[in-house]
């Protein structure tokens, strides 16, 4: 039983039930529709946790129609609350969403592909693509090859090798593009204008983009069928963030939740590529595109497609916005590793910078829970952060002792001494 | 001086199923003026309220997103080519 309808414009409203991408009145982008009345009838907490524990859990607010073929270890990530990060930045209920360890390919893209490629298997496509930054790249490629399908993954050339290599071992056809992000996604959308294929992130992008909400309901759903009061979310094209709000507001809205509250939205961007932060700070929702200058590559988008959707949601929740620079990055990452035993990658040191800056600034309410989003692994970073070893030291005891006196590791050792 | 403006697909139930327009105009504005009178109903769906260019819509002048360079005002030079795309994709 599918309770998915068709794709309606999300501007004006209009109702598409044919294979459609865009809306023919206005132009704008379609999303997803339900008949929530039926599936309030059929969905309820209780049905949700006898489940398996995978994204299909919430099938019925999925756009797919039959039994899904890809996704059935996707999903269902920890959510971890986070005292030690908690206490340094002064937030008492802070949790972490943790995706850096979503399976297969450790970033929450692997949501949005098993639903993406799903829908392409029952359209009945051969050939799948996209246009990544690395994560995307890496799921889509993974999930093809398990689908038995064929998939073309363009990338800026510039990208993160372990991003590059782990496409490339699925045996993908990965075109490295000269351009950034905006170019890369520019020419695939004329591929997809010229080529049968499922582009995911263009053709694809309405049932792909649903996949976003499950981040949300696992949120809620692991809270005890709580919203949390404020949500921290790192944006590049805004997909994400919009789809979390609208993953919560379906839930309330079916009474699966037992709060009634409105979570409030905020995001995160990079200084070097902050378009959606920058509106947000205008107090507009008019988002002007900038050339991405940073190490946050996941990130590096500056023509957000959902910059619109993002900056309206948060000014409307109540929420906010800000930027980190390259430096604080890298401190945001370090931090989520040394408190909470976390290595994200560079979107994530993104997201724990802001969370400190809105904590700081008094515009995260410190007793009430808190949810950091973080959507990738920092293996796939190692190139932003730049950690050394001392000198290796000779298999002595007496170098050891003088090495820990160097490095000013004592305190340990004295306290042995004492015993 | 002429130039060249790519027709996506969505569009092109306006220009008899032609990819390419050919246009003579010396900024972009005018390019879409000139190609809506080829093709009466371009610039209804490329223009907002008569004169921006509608949020949905993504237009470049030889590679590059004319929110960048002057908008509707971006000079043309003889063969630039002018690419729309909607503004649907990516992230």
């Amino acid at each position: 039983m599918t309770y998915f309808t068709g794709l309606r414009c999300r501007h004006c409203g209009t109702l598409y039930t044919s294979g459609i991408t865009y809306c023919e009145r206005c132009l704008g982008p379609l999303e997803a529709d339900y008949v929530y009345s039926a599936i309030e009838r059929v969905l309820t907490r209780s049905l949700i946790e006898k489940r398996d524990r995978n994204i299909w859990r919430y099938r019925e607010l999925l756009p797919v129609s039959e039994t899904p073929a890809i996704g059935h270890t996707t999903g269902c990530t920890p959510l971890i609350r986070a005292k030690n990060l908690g206490r340094a930045l002064g937030l008492e209920k802070l949790y972490i969403k943790n995706d850096a360890v979503n399976s297969p390919t450790l970033s929450f893209k692997d949501r949005v592909v098993a639903v993406a490629l799903s829908k392409a298997k029952e359209l009945g496509l051969g050939t799948v693509g996209c246009a990544s930054t690395g994560n995307l790249a890496n799921s889509v490629a993974a999930n093809a090859a398990a689908a038995g399908l064929t998939a073309y993954i363009l990338i800026p050339s510039n990208l993160e090798r372990a991003k590059v290599l782990g496409t490339l071992v699925y045996g993908a056809r990965v075109v490295s593009v000269d351009g950034n992000y905006d170019q890369v996604n520019r020419l695939c959308s004329q591929l997809a204008d010229q080529y049968d294929w499922g582009f995911v992130n263009v053709n694809l992008r309405p049932y792909y983009a649903e996949g976003s909400k499950t981040f949300g309901y696992e949120i809620a759903e692991d809270l005890g069928w709580r919203a949390p009061a404020a949500v921290v979310v790192p944006m590049a094209g805004g997909s994400l963030i919009s789809k979390i709000h609208k993953g919560l507001e379906e839930f309330g809205r079916l009474g699966l939740l037992r709060t009634t509250h409105e979570t409030s939205i905020f995001g995160a961007q990079a200084a070097g590529c902050n378009p959606i932060v920058a509106a947000v700070k205008r107090g507009d929702t008019d988002v002007r595109p900038v050339k991405p200058q940073t190490i946050a590559k996941s990130l590096a988008i500056g023509n957000p497609a959902d910059g619109y959707w993002a900056a309206n949601i948060i000014q409307r929740s109540g929420g906010g916005a800000d930027d980190a620079t390259e430096d604080e990055i890298r401190q945001g990452i370090e931090l989520l590793a040394s408190t909470e035993g976390i290595f994200a990658e560079t979107a994530g040191g993104v997201t724990v910078a802001v969370t400190q800056k809105l904590a700081a600034a008094g515009k995260l309410p410190v007793d009430e829970t808190v949810v950091i989003a973080i959507t990738g692994n920092g293996l796939k970073t190692t190139e932003a952060l730049s950690l050394e070893p001392g000198l290796a030291i000779a298999p002595k005891l007496s170098d050891f002792d003088r090495h820990l006196a160097e490095q000013g590791w004592t305190e340990d050792a004295l306290v042995e001494e004492v015993r | 001086m002429s130039q060249k403006i790519v027709i996506p697909t969505p569009f092109r139930t306006l220009t008899n199923g032609a990819g390419v327009l050919n246009v003579e105009a010396s900024d972009v504005r005018r390019a879409i003026l000139e190609a809506d009178r080829q093709c009466p109903g371009l610039k209804q769906r490329l223009l907002a309220d008569g004169d921006q260019l509608n949020r949905f819509v993504n237009v470049f002048v030889d590679g590059e997103d004319v929110r960048f360079l002057d908008s509707l005002d971006t000079p043309l030079k003889d063969g630039s080519e002018i690419d729309i795309l909607l503004a649907i994709a990516g992230g």
